[in-house]
């Protein structure tokens, strides 16, 4: 049939073809508008000099001093917590796919998927609430003598503090976008396996992990950027004692203290796509791969 | 004006650059000509008397029928009532676009929505925000009817800004948590107060905690001129754990969490009255070691819709009612010294305003420059 056919399609396609792009237009504008546009404006500020004029001044600024011990720190603290929270993510999701349970799978899907997207002032005040100096749970525990700061060296209020409220919604994260991979893991490839004389662990380390590295590596990507941009919640907590580029932003341009900055935000900003770009690249080729293998 | 960070969800990269765009959109089309939508008159009026006098301004505004405000929260210096009490008087109805937007965000809407009808008409802006605005040319001067009562320093000597309300930086303390409450900056650095001091915000963005630094600075033997003492004091707060830094709000006193906030002295006690509903005391105290004072800035702006009702709303703020209107919110008016002398202060209420002797004094646009370039670079190098 394809080759008694060719022709008719490709006539056809040419045909719808001068229309067919109209469909694409909203899209089209709104990538402009929302992304394009700021885009360019944002690259235009970032060398454009407070004095008139252009120069790499704002970019120079961005990356020095208190500036690029914020990129340091935003940069572990996203590390970290991708790492944390890919691993720690995994394994939930793992036990709930293979648990074969439809009804648990669906509960902790829109668990997460609330999860995920719970932040910013209400989230730190969670984590104060419960965990903080006067904390439900830390009364709880130093009843039974043990102190948050002192024997688990989580201080709230500090670096350890941010990364471990910022699992909160991290996790659910990557159990929303790892749950299809797993799932995509066949058993017939396990039962192949293992009728090849192959153990579990032969099977995880030789099949699975070559078909889900690729999804791994892309949700980790993902985690990070989503961790690196986060900001109301660490500045809540922090009160800018802990440098972050995503809170130093908001200070340069929506603040009450700081005036006629917009121009080293604008770097900032730059800083932080710079950074993530290259992540974004590694999520969509690795996005790529792993659908060759899962759909 | 300053106010609470919105709950905002995490900012995602996207919308920060959206967001450092815009601002920059905003700031490549200052120099662009504007298009007023009213009588050029009514814009130019730099007094009542540009209009024919008081009545006519009235006539002018209750014409106009709307007016247009910008970052006013209801319960913040009592601008609820305020506002409720202007539509009542003159009729005029008052829209109030993101009450709790911060100063930066009032000028972008200056900047960026010129020429539309929702536009802001005035401003309250930190002080910072009255000068660089006033050195870009975003308002309109104008002189209210007291002028004379609002001391020189208060005020832009053209018009293009006036301070409104105020207030100094004090020691809020939740009596049942804190058996002893510290009265001075100094007092702070015990063991006593560990896990308990607070402030209400990051100081390189609130303006109320990057006061408390200066504040704290000048107990600690810094100056006008030199802030460092304030950051090096909560460098040692912190590592004593005194110093949390987590951003005090009214649900961190209320779970006792924060039970020690340093804060305007306005802020601090409308958060009494809450607190008092609740059968629980917490008293307000201006540090004798430490007093520095910040006032709010009124600014018309270039491009109000409505010229006329921008113009009668700070005639309205500046009256009798209008300033003894703030005291009800615990700020002090700019016009409180000469009331009190003309009597013309509600003598009721002035009294619940916290102690505070002598004058204050306030930092040169230069000063605060300096302050401000050390708090962004050694805040959290030094504190964290």
């Amino acid at each position: 049939v394809a080759i008694t056919n060719t022709r008719s399609p490709v006539r056809a396609t040419a045909r719808t073809g001068s229309w067919s792009w109209l469909g694409l237009a909203p899209f089209a504008s709104f990538l402009a508008l929302f992304f394009l546009l700021p885009t360019g404006a944002l690259l235009f500020n970032a060398f454009r000099r407070a004095g008139g004029g252009y120069g790499l001044q704002n970019l120079r600024a961005s990356l020095s001093g208190a500036y690029l011990t914020g990129l340091e720190h935003s940069i572990k603290v996203s590390a970290i917590d991708a790492v944390l929270a890919a691993v720690l993510g995994t394994i939930l999701a793992q036990v709930i796919v293979s648990s074969g349970s439809s009804y648990l799978r669906r509960l902790v899907n829109s668990a997460a998927a609330v999860l995920a997207n719970f932040g910013g002032l209400p989230l730190a005040f969670l984590f104060v609430a419960a965990i903080g100096n006067a904390g439900v749970l830390t009364a709880q525990l130093s009843r039974l003598g043990i102190s948050l700061s002192g024997d688990l060296h989580l201080d709230l209020y500090g670096i350890s503090g941010v990364e471990f409220v910022y699992l909160y919604f991290l996790i659910p994260l990557m159990v929303l976008v790892i749950t299809p991979a797993l799932e995509g893991l066949r058993p017939s490839w396990q039962e192949a396996a293992e009728n090849l004389g192959a153990t579990r662990r032969q099977y995880w380390r030789l099949v699975a992990a070559p078909v889900l590295a690729p999804s791994l590596f892309g949700s980790t990507a993902l985690l990070f950027c989503s961790s690196f941009s986060a900001y109301a919640t660490a500045e809540a907590l922090t009160n800018g004692t802990l440098s972050l580029t995503s809170v130093q932003i908001g200070a340069v341009l929506s603040g009450n203290v700081l005036t006629g900055q917009e121009n080293v935000g604008a770097a900032l900003a730059l800083d932080m796509i710079i950074v993530v770009v290259p992540l974004t690249l590694v999520y969509v080729l690795m996005e790529r791969r792993t659908a060759r293998w899962l759909r | 004006v300053t106010r609470s960070r919105k709950p905002s969800t995490m900012l995602t990269v996207g919308v920060a650059v959206l967001a450092a765009s815009l601002a920059g959109c905003a700031a490549s089309t200052t120099n662009a000509t504007s298009s007023g939508t009213s009588a050029p008159s009514a814009s130019a009026a730099t007094s009542a008397a540009g209009f024919g006098g008081m009545n006519a301004l009235v006539t002018a505004a209750k014409k106009e029928g709307q007016l247009n405000v910008i970052t006013l929260p209801r319960d913040w210096a009592n601008y609820g009532e305020l506002m409720d009490g202007f539509t009542a008087k003159y009729g005029v109805k008052i829209t109030d676009a993101n009450p709790d937007g911060s100063s930066a965000d009032e000028i972008t809407a200056i900047k960026t929505l010129r020429s539309q009808s929702r536009a802001p008409d005035v401003v309250d802006v930190g002080q910072a925000f009255a000068l660089s605005g006033t050195a870009e040319g975003l308002y309109a001067p104008y002189k209210v009817a007291t002028w004379a009562q609002i001391p020189t320093e208060l005020k832009d000597a053209s018009g293009n800004w006036f301070n409104d309300y105020g207030g100094y930086v004090s020691i809020g303390c939740d009596t049942g948590k804190v058996s002893t409450c510290p009265k001075t900056i100094a007092e702070l650095n015990n063991p006593a107060y560990k896990g308990k001091v607070a402030l209400n915000g990051d100081p390189t963005k609130a303006n109320a905690a990057f006061s408390a630094v200066w504040a704290t600075a000048l107990a600690k033997g810094g100056s006008l001129d030199n802030i460092q003492p304030g950051i090096t004091y909560f460098s040692t707060l912190k590592k004593g754990g005194i110093y949390v830094p987590v951003q005090a709000t009214a649900a961190t006193i209320e779970s006792g969490e924060t039970p020690i906030v340093l804060d305007w002295d306005y802020l601090n006690t409308a958060k009494t009255d809450a607190l008092k509903a609740k059968n629980r005391t917490y008293t307000v105290t201006v540090p004798t070691d430490g007093q520095y004072a910040g006032y709010y800035a009124q600014a018309i702006s270039k491009y109000a819709p409505h010229p006329a009702a921008a113009r009668l709303w700070e005639e309205y703020l500046y009256s009798t009612t209008g300033q003894n209107g703030f005291i009800k919110g615990y700020a002090r008016p700019a016009e409180l010294a000469a009331m009190q002398a003309n009597n013309s202060v509600d003598a009721a209420l002035a009294s619940t305003l916290p102690v505070v002797s002598g004058t204050p004094k306030f930092p040169t646009d230069a000063q605060t420059t300096t302050a401000k370039g050390v708090v962004t670079q050694m805040w959290a190098s030094a504190v964290g």
